[in-house]
C-alpha cells in the first residue's frame, strides 16, 4: 500500500518536473532561436537548417549593425530616454505614494489627490488628442515627447503606496518623535525598507521605456529622431503580406536587399535586447516581493 | 506657556502639511499637463476638427460621428474581434498560468526552480517588436514550424496571412509571453496556503488532484477573482503592439481590433474627429469596466485594485 503510493507519487512528480522544463524550454527556445539565426550563415537560415546553434558561424551581421549609423543614433536616443526617465519617475512616484499613505487629516487635500491619480489611471484622452496636444506644445521629434507622458506611472504610485503600507508605522513614528522631518523619514527609513518595491518599479520604467516603440511611432516623425524600437520596427516590415498583396513586387524586394535579411534582422533584435538581459537578472529577484506586497490594496 | 505650546505644534503641523505638498504636486503638475489637459481634446469627437481651425474654431457636429461609426459595417466586426480576442487571451492565459503555478510549486530543487522561473518570466520583458521578429521566423510561410509541418508531409500553413487561422496565433503567442510572468501572482498565493491543511489531507488519504482541487484552488480563489476582474478591465484592448507588429491587410477581417483601428483611421488617414470618437467610446467602456469590477472584487474578496 504505501510502496503503491510512493511509486505514483514518483510518477507525478516526474511527469510535473517534465511539464516544466518542457514549459520553460518552450519560452527559452525561440529566443536561442534567434541569437543562433543572428551568427549563422545566410544559406544555412534560408533552408531553415538553424536549430539551438549557429550553423555556419559568423559574426557578418554584426559587423553590418556596428557600419548602421542610425541604429546607434536611435540606440542611443533610447538609452537618455530609459535614464532620464527612470530618474523622472523615481523622484515622482516615491514622493507622491508616500504622502499618500497619511490619512486625509494628516494630509489635507489627499482624497482629492488620490482620486486624480486614479481618474488619470482610468481614463484618458487617447492617441489622437494626445498627439494634437503634444504637437500644440511644440514637443514633436523632441525626446521630451518620449518622456514627459509617462512622467507619473500612476500604477506604479499605487504599487509603491501599497508597499509603504505594509511597513510597520512603528518606525515612522519613532522617527517623527525624535523631530525628523517627512523627507528625513521617507528617504532614511521608508525607500530603504522598500528596496524590493523601488527594485520592481524601477524595472517597469526601464523595460516599459526601453520596449515602447509606440510613441516613436506618432511623436516622431522623422527616422533620426526614432528610439531603438521604433526603428527595428519601421525595418521590418512583414514582406511576405505585401508582396502577396502585390503591394509590393519581387524586385522592389531585392533593391531593399537587407530588409529581407533574416540574419540581419534577427542580430538587431538581439543588440535591442542586451541591455534589457543585463539589468533583469538584478531586478528579478526583488521581483516578487515587489510584485506581491504592492499588487492589492487588503 | 501652554498657548505658545498649542501654537508650535499648529506651526509644525502646518510645516508638515507643506513637505506633504510638495511631495505631490510636482507629479501633479505632469498629470495635469499631459493626462488632464489632453483630455479637452475629446471634443473633437464633437466636431468636424480642422487642425488649422483648432478645437476652438472648429465647427461642431454633435454626435454624427459616433453615428457614423455604429453605421459602419466594420465597426461590429472590430468589436467582436476585439473581445474574442482578448476574452481567449484572458481566459486561456489564466488557467496556464494558474496551472504552471501549481506545478512549479512541486519543483522542490532550488536551482532548477530558480531557473525555469528566471525563464518564463524572461518573455514578458521582451517588446513585441523584439517578439514579432521571434514570431515571424517561426510561423512565416518560409518559417521553421512550416518546414516542420512540409517534412512530415503536411500541408504548410499561412499563420500571418490567413484570416482563420491568425487569431489564433495572436492568442497563443500572447498566452506564451505572459502565463510565466501571470504565474507570479498565483505562486504567492499557493505558498501563502497553510502547509498544515495539505498534511492533514494528505494522512487522510487525500490523493495529489484532491488535495489541489480542494484546498490549492480554493486558496487561491481571491486571488483569481481579482486577477479576473482586473483582466476584465482590459478587455477592450487586445494587445495594440502585438498585433500592429504581427498584422497585416490579409487578416484584418479577423485581426482588426479597435486601437489598430483608432490608429489607422485617426493618425494615419488623419480623420481625426471620428478617430477621436472610437476611441473615447472604447475609453469609457474601459472606465465603466474597471469601476465595476472593482467593486465587485472589493464585495467579494475584501480586496481592490485601488
Amino acid at each position: 500500500m504505501l510502496d503503491n503510493k510512493s511509486v505514483s507519487s514518483k510518477i507525478r512528480n516526474t511527469v510535473i518536473h517534465l511539464v516544466v522544463i518542457l514549459l520553460g524550454m518552450v519560452c527559452l527556445f525561440p529566443l536561442i532561436n534567434i541569437v543562433a539565426i543572428s551568427f549563422s550563415g545566410s544559406a544555412a537560415v534560408t533552408a531553415n537548417r538553424v536549430g539551438l546553434l549557429p550553423v555556419n558561424f559568423n559574426t557578418l551581421a554584426y559587423e553590418e549593425i556596428l557600419k548602421d549609423k542610425q541604429f546607434w543614433v536611435s540606440f542611443r536616443t533610447s538609452v537618455i530616454r530609459v535614464f532620464v526617465s527612470l530618474m523622472l519617475n523615481l523622484s515622482l512616484v516615491i514622493p507622491m505614494a508616500y504622502a499618500m499613505t497619511k490619512t486625509n487629516r494628516e494630509f489635507r487635500g489627499r482624497n482629492i489627490y488620490m482620486n486624480l491619480l486614479i481618474f488619470a489611471m482610468l481614463f484618458n484622452g487617447g492617441m489622437i488628442p494626445n498627439f494634437i496636444w503634444l504637437r500644440s506644445l511644440g514637443m514633436l521629434n523632441s525626446i521630451w515627447a518620449l518622456i514627459f507622458p509617462s512622467a507619473v506611472p500612476v500604477f506604479s504610485v499605487i504599487l509603491m503606496m501599497n508597499f509603504f503600507n505594509g511597513i510597520p508605522k512603528a518606525l515612522e513614528e519613532a522617527a517623527f518623535i525624535d523631530g525628523a522631518t517627512p523627507y528625513q523619514v521617507l528617504f532614511q527609513i521608508m525607500v530603504p525598507c522598500a528596496k524590493p518595491c523601488v527594485a520592481t518599479i524601477s524595472l517597469f520604467s526601464i523595460v516599459n521605456n526601453w520596449n515602447d516603440f509606440f510613441s516613436g511611432l506618432v511623436y516622431m516623425q522623422k527616422i533620426e529622431h526614432y528610439p531603438i524600437m521604433t526603428y527595428i520596427q519601421s525595418l521590418s516590415v512583414n514582406i511576405q503580406a505585401l508582396i502577396e498583396q502585390g503591394m509590393m513586387n519581387q524586385q522592389a524586394m531585392e533593391t531593399m536587399g537587407d530588409l529581407s535579411n533574416k540574419n540581419l534582422n534577427a542580430a538587431k533584435i538581439v543588440v535591442a535586447v542586451v541591455p534589457l538581459l543585463i539589468i533583469y537578472p538584478f531586478l528579478q529577484r526583488y521581483l516578487i516581493t515587489g510584485m506581491v506586497m504592492g499588487s492589492v490594496k487588503q | 506657556m501652554n498657548k505658545k505650546k498649542v501654537s508650535s505644534v499648529k506651526r509644525a503641523h502646518k510645516k508638515t502639511q507643506l513637505y506633504y505638498q510638495s511631495m505631490v504636486i510636482p507629479g501633479m503638475i505632469f498629470l495635469l499637463i499631459f493626462n488632464y489637459i489632453p483630455m479637452a481634446g475629446l471634443i473633437m469627437a464633437f466636431q468636424d476638427f480642422i487642425p488649422a481651425k483648432g478645437l476652438f474654431r472648429s465647427k461642431f457636429v454633435g454626435l454624427k460621428h459616433f453615428k457614423y461609426m455604429l453605421s459602419l459595417p466594420d465597426f461590429s466586426r472590430i468589436v467582436r474581434n476585439t473581445l474574442f480576442i482578448s476574452l481567449s487571451k484572458i481566459i486561456l492565459g489564466m488557467i496556464l498560468a494558474i496551472a504552471f503555478a501549481i506545478l512549479l510549486n512541486e519543483i522542490k530543487n532550488k536551482l532548477l526552480k530558480k531557473s525555469v522561473q528566471t525563464i518564463v518570466y524572461l518573455p514578458h520583458f521582451l517588446s513585441w517588436v523584439v517578439l514579432a521578429t521571434v514570431v515571424t521566423n517561426l510561423f512565416n510561410l518560409d518559417g521553421s514550424i512550416n518546414a516542420v509541418l512540409s517534412n512530415l508531409g503536411l500541408e504548410k500553413i499561412n499563420f500571418l496571412g490567413n484570416t482563420s487561422v491568425f487569431p489564433g496565433l495572436i492568442i497563443g503567442t500572447d498566452v506564451w509571453k505572459e502565463f510565466g510572468y501571470n504565474s507570479i501572482v498565483y505562486l504567492a498565493a499557493i505558498t501563502a496556503i497553510d502547509p498544515g491543511l495539505h498534511e492533514a489531507a494528505a494522512i487522510d488519504g487525500a490523493s495529489w488532484w484532491k488535495r489541489v482541487w480542494h484546498i490549492t484552488i480554493p486558496g487561491m480563489l481571491p486571488i483569481i477573482l481579482l486577477m479576473t476582474a482586473m483582466n476584465l478591465t482590459n478587455v477592450l484592448s487586445a494587445g495594440f503592439d502585438q498585433i500592429y507588429n504581427l498584422y497585416s491587410p490579409l487578416v484584418y477581417s479577423t485581426g482588426d481590433v479597435l486601437d489598430t483601428y483608432v490608429y489607422r483611421i485617426g493618425l494615419v488617414s488623419r480623420q481625426y474627429s471620428f478617430g477621436t470618437a472610437v476611441g473615447l467610446v472604447r475609453s469609457l467602456i474601459g472606465m465603466i469596466l474597471l469601476v465595476t469590477c472593482n467593486r465587485i472584487t472589493r464585495r467579494a474578496t475584501g480586496q481592490s485594485i485601488y
